[in-house]
């Protein structure tokens, strides 16, 4: 779970499936040590998603 | 004997009078690479070949056909890059690619007259900072060999400190030109984007990627710079102006610095200011999203290009590399395509922040070496990811595709060298290199020395 962070709702992969499914991936391809960087990564996903909606989209939401 | 840390712009008026042979150039520059194998600063040595060269090039100087640019000067390719008949291996235990063609940037170092005395070592695929990730042994900082040359380009800076060339080619996707040359007390220059051809360069983030010169002063990168555009005999730009106007943006890019770094850029831009230069405080919008956006650029960039060699190689790779290949498999379009929107708004945003200034004055790294191995640095009291605190000041002008250039400012109290950072305007390399010389004389103390004093 990420907290602390907004995560955009009209993502159509939101960033607890995206890190579930990715890490459920790596697990099965015997890479178990990619899933605290792919932690990592959501982190920063979380961070972008953000700034896209923060920065340049808020004209767009309601 | 030519002293080994002298410029290229000392030692070509002495090949062109004959004083110094080019033979004898290379020769050094091959004893000095015999002497420090431990710092396993190149990969391939090519000895035969630069001897040959060598004599070709003093015999056609005795002829009186001294070709200026850099005719008769040995410099050094990083392993990124193809040279004709010798293998680019990338720093690679996965098996290198054999070019039978030169790279158009070796091309016209060639046709400048340079002599290629050898392929550098480097962070495997240049994915990493400190180049010690390498299938060829890590780069060992000459001062010490248990700290990092910094990277991807290590070997390179290495070369330039330990004077094992005169010059060298590095590559620069996230700082891999800038990182090592303020690691070794070097120049280092990242032109803008698509200034220099990458063609016949192992990629690692197409739209990141650039290739550059690394070089003992300002001088001599203009040398360089101006021999890989395929310039190298027109006039050297030159201006008439006595003052600039230097843009120091200090929200994020001073917030956490080693204090000798901060001190640096401190006495850089008090010289400065003495000297009648403008200095005025700006801010890059959004400049805390750099990371983000440079993350969910490189890596699936550099999965893309890499997939086919992990399909049959994967066990090949050292395992950082292979990691951050495998994550940015796992990113998605629609996140790829947020991170390049906001490349666009960054670019803007550095656009803005230069507006009425002529550059801005930077850190180039906001610590001095790292100790090889380590995975966090002490950056001012506060714990950082090795290659996210070696990455933070450089890899936003990977992002907009500004032209920017690393210069020595002077040491710690021990001695390791630290680095302010010139970034200009996106058609304004050789503006910048200008300038850069005007900055030189203030940021090393005006000693001019490289290498933080290693002897």
């Amino acid at each position: 779970m990420i907290t602390g962070l907004v995560i955009s709702d009209w993502c159509f992969v939101t960033i607890e499936d995206w890190l579930k499914a990715a890490c459920e991936d790596a697990e099965r391809r015997g890479l178990a040590d990619l899933k605290p960087l792919l932690e990592s990564l959501a982190r920063s996903l979380a961070a972008l998603r953000d700034a896209d909606r923060l920065i340049d989209r808020a004209h767009l939401v309601p | 004997m030519i002293a080994e840390r002298q410029s290229i712009r000392q030692v070509m008026p002495l090949l062109r009078s004959g004083d110094v042979s080019p033979v004898d150039l290379v020769r050094q520059c091959l004893e000095r690479i015999d002497a420090r194998p431990e710092l396993n600063a190149f990969i391939t040595v090519m000895r035969d070949s630069a001897l040959s060269e060598a004599h070709t090039a003093e015999r056609q100087i005795a002829a009186g056909r001294y070709r200026g640019g850099l005719h008769g000067i040995p410099i050094s390719v990083k392993d990124l890059v193809d040279v004709a008949g010798t293998p680019t291996t990338a720093g690679s235990a996965v098996p290198p690619r054999s070019p039978d063609a030169d790279a158009p940037i070796v091309t016209r170092l060639r046709e400048a007259g340079a002599i290629i005395v050898g392929k550098t070592n480097l962070h495997e695929f240049a994915f990493g900072t400190t180049s010690e990730e390498s299938a060829f042994g890590p780069v060992r900082h000459p001062r010490d060999p248990s700290r990092s040359a910094g990277g991807s380009s290590g070997g390179a800076a290495v070369a330039l400190l330990e004077g094992m060339c005169f010059g060298s080619i590095g590559t620069d996707t996230g700082g891999s030109i800038r990182i090592p040359s303020a690691v070794c007390g070097i120049v280092g220059l990242k032109p803008a984007f698509g200034e220099l051809p990458c063609d016949g360069i192992v990629a690692l983030s197409t739209t990141l990627d650039h290739v550059g010169p690394m070089a003992r002063s300002v001088a001599d990168v203009s040398v360089m710079f101006r021999a890989m555009t395929g310039t190298a005999n027109t006039d050297e730009p030159s201006s008439s102006r006595r003052s600039y106007v230097f843009g120091v943006p200090e929200t994020y890019f001073c917030d956490r610095l080693h204090p000798a770094v901060r001190a640096g850029l401190a006495r850089t831009r008090d010289a400065l200011a003495r000297a009648g230069h403008e200095i005025r405080t700006v801010t890059v919008d959004h400049a805390p999203r750099t990371p983000d956006v440079y993350l969910h650029i490189v890596l699936p960039e550099a999965s893309w290009y890499h997939a086919p060699l992990l399909a049959q190689y994967a066990d090949r790779y050292s395992r950082g590399v292979r990691l951050r290949l495998e994550m940015g498999r796992y990113i998605l379009a629609e996140d790829y395509a947020r991170a390049r929107h906001l490349r666009t708004i960054l670019r803007r945003a550095v656009d803005e922040a230069m507006t009425g200034c002529d550059v801005l004055l930077l850190p180039t790294l906001p610590i001095p070496s790292p100790t090889l191995g380590a995975t966090t640095v002490d950056v001012d009291g506060t714990a950082e990811p090795i290659r996210a605190a070696m990455l933070r000041l450089t890899q936003l002008f990977n992002i907009t595709g500004h032209p920017a250039i690393a210069l020595p400012a002077g040491t710690t109290d021990d001695g390791w060298p630290v680095s302010v950072q010139l970034v200009g305007p996106l058609d304004g390399t050789a503006r910048l290199i200008e300038i850069a010389s005007v900055v030189e004389a203030y940021s090393t103390g005006g000693d001019g020395s490289v290498g933080g004093g290693t002897g």
